[in-house]
């Protein structure tokens, strides 16, 4: 606790994996909460931290296109190179060969090609407290354990995940279709929570859960059962270091289902694809041309305080940087005449409650 | 803002001991922190009242943290039998709940805390606290007529025992119609609603939401609906809470 208070300015971002020598991926928050990487840089960033332990993150999917994928591919995959046991359920037939599509840290093998990359997406300090770190810490011994030392890793989407990772360790994975009902899938999950409380207490465990109220998993009628299950997942998440990223086509379930969802929901995403050819959005938004859907912060996880999260922007674009990283990047709007005109008209009607906000300071 | 009596308080003032309180949210802005400031009001030095306690939606560590920040110890609360807290969380005890006889019994155990405090202490004012109605809902299998009873008979004790009851719910998901009739019922039954809601306008980071709140006892009292409405905007903190009306930042 006191190591991680400590540490601050520049080393910050390296060395949120020193506590981590005994519990890797780990990152102490405020309020009593300890984070776990989401796998995506730019999405710890937004969140705080990261995903608190003990919360359920869900994501709302877009029923046309697979963006959700990308947030739980690099979920997962940050898990495996912290070396933490994972749970995947999914409604695909074999659920096990969506591991062979993981990605792979874009911080691997030789160290120049390491230094390079992030040489050039930040400052200089960054090399130095790694190589320092190497001084330091115990040495490392192999490839993956060089890897381990940051908290959030980059994610080449090209390149699998490597084998090693896949077989190293305790990968449990679920077909949704065999599950006859949904206690024997949470018998699965609070086994997978148990059984990892007792063989190592410090390592967190992840749990994913793809597309849950999926027609192929014959849930539709079940609407409570489902929402029990939910409500029981998250209770026992919550009594575990663990973090459950759930995600769900939302348009299936009825308005008020959903809403009862995403009540139940610690930390609610949704992800939306966007159509090539949006001639009218691609005059608003700058850089139209490389994202490849949004993702929209609705809810983040408010653990032991009553302060919400104001974030600047909820509506991120994600792109994909040159082609292998994925990068959420805030919405720039271009200017139109016409519309910041109405835009005053209705800060002007709104009770003065902008206006509230510039007198204060 | 913490010495003098708030906005909130003032909204709610006059309303008669054994009321019941129904706080409605949404996704967007959270009405949790109604229940933090009445728990806190119900627990402080000054009044002798019991606080029951029915937790679904948060465990007592969350509460704990959070109150402890507000300047109120449960555990100590707890020890002083001033705090009972009944928690619903855990699965194997929503098992319990699932089905008619799972509200049952948390109704009995209510119960018998309910009687038990009144004649042990004649003059202890009673406070019975449901954190969220919704998942109360699933733990019924959404048998909403099961919860409606139950909550008929907490109406039941406000009236025999001189209890407040305060109970927080989600006013979005019942936007549809056909799943109305529990926040219709609710809203009848309460005797002051607490609505917190977002900015029209969107998130702003000194302005959290707005709270509405009526106040039916009032109006009652007084013969005209004079005070009966209440409207102001609200901005959370830590230790405490800001309410101010539109415009009038304080």
């Amino acid at each position: 606790m006191a190591a991680t208070k400590t540490r601050t300015s520049s080393f910050s971002r390296n060395f949120s994996a020193v506590p981590s020598s005994r519990t890797p991926g780990l990152k102490n928050g405020p309020n009593g909460t300890v984070f776990v990487s989401s796998g995506i840089p730019d999405l710890d960033k937004i969140l705080g931290g990261g995903f608190p332990l003990g919360s359920l993150v869900m994501v709302m999917e877009d029923s046309d296109a697979p963006h959700h994928m990308l947030l739980l591919r690099n979920f997962m995959s940050q898990g495996l190179v912290h070396n933490q046991p994972l749970l995947y359920a999914s409604p695909a037939k074999e659920p096990r060969s969506f591991l062979g599509t993981l990605p792979s840290p874009s911080t691997s093998k030789d160290d120049k090609t390491r230094d390079h990359d992030v040489g050039q997406l930040s400052e200089n300090g960054l090399r130095i407290a790694w190589q320092y770190k190497k001084y330091f810490g115990e040495q490392p011994t192999s490839d993956h354990q060089n890897v381990k030392l940051e908290y959030c890793n980059e994610f080449d989407l090209r390149k699998p995940q490597d084998r090693h990772f896949l077989n190293g360790q305790r990968i449990e994975c679920i077909s949704l279709r065999e599950c006859s009902n949904m206690s024997t899938l949470l018998d699965h999950c609070s086994t997978f929570l148990s059984q990892r409380q007792e063989s190592n207490t410090t390592c967190a465990g992840r749990i994913a859960i793809q597309s849950f109220c999926s027609p192929q998993c014959h849930f539709s009628d079940l609407d409570w059962d489902m929402l029990s299950f939910i409500r029981s997942l998250k209770s026992i998440i919550r009594a575990s270091n663990a973090v459950a990223v759930l995600s769900f086509p939302a348009s299936l379930l009825s308005s008020s289902f959903s809403k009862r969802w995403q009540h139940l929901a610690d930390t609610l995403l949704s992800v939306r694809a966007i159509q090539d050819e949006d001639k009218e959005l691609a005059k608003l938004l700058t850089g139209y041309q490389d994202m490849i859907g949004l993702l929209n912060v609705h809810k983040v996880a408010r653990f032991n305080t009553q302060v919400p999260v104001i974030l600047d922007a909820t509506t991120f674009s994600m792109k994909l940087q040159k082609r292998r990283f994925l990068v959420l990047e805030c919405l720039n709007q271009a200017p139109v005449d016409g519309s910041s005109g109405s835009s005053y008209g209705t800060t002007g009607s709104c009770s003065g409650s902008s206006k509230t906000g510039s007198l204060d300071f | 803002m913490e010495r003098t009596s708030n906005l909130l308080d003032e909204a709610m003032a006059e309303t008669p001991n054994n009321s019941v309180v129904l706080i409605e949210d949404c996704v967007e802005t959270s009405g949790a922190f109604v229940l933090h400031h009445l728990m806190k009001r119900s627990l402080s030095p000054q009044s002798s009242s019991l606080l029951i306690f029915v937790a679904f939606a948060h465990p007592f560590s969350h509460y704990d943290r959070i109150l402890r920040k507000l300047g109120c110890n449960l555990v100590m609360q707890k020890d002083n039998k001033r705090l009972l807290f009944f928690d619903m969380l855990m699965p194997q005890r929503s098992d319990e709940v699932a089905g008619k006889t799972g509200l049952h019994a948390l109704y009995h155990k209510i119960h018998k805390a309910v009687e038990m405090a009144s004649l042990s202490e004649s003059n202890k004012h009673i406070v019975i606290m449901i954190d969220d109605i919704s998942v109360m809902e699933i733990a019924a299998n959404g048998c909403t007529d099961d919860v409606l009873d139950f909550l008929h008979y907490c109406h039941t004790l406000t009236t025999q025992f001189g209890c407040l009851l305060v109970v927080l719910t989600h006013e979005d998901i019942y936007s549809v119609a056909d799943r109305a009739t529990i926040l219709l019922q609710m809203e009848y039954l309460g005797d002051v609603l607490v609505k917190a809601e977002p900015l029209p306008t969107g998130l702003a980071t000194d302005v959290h939401g707005q709270l509405t709140v009526l106040n039916k006892s009032n109006c009652n009292s007084l013969g005209s609906s004079r005070n009966k409405m209440h409207n102001f905007q609200f901005r959370l903190k830590e230790s405490s809470a800001e309410y101010f009306y539109p415009g009038s930042l304080s």
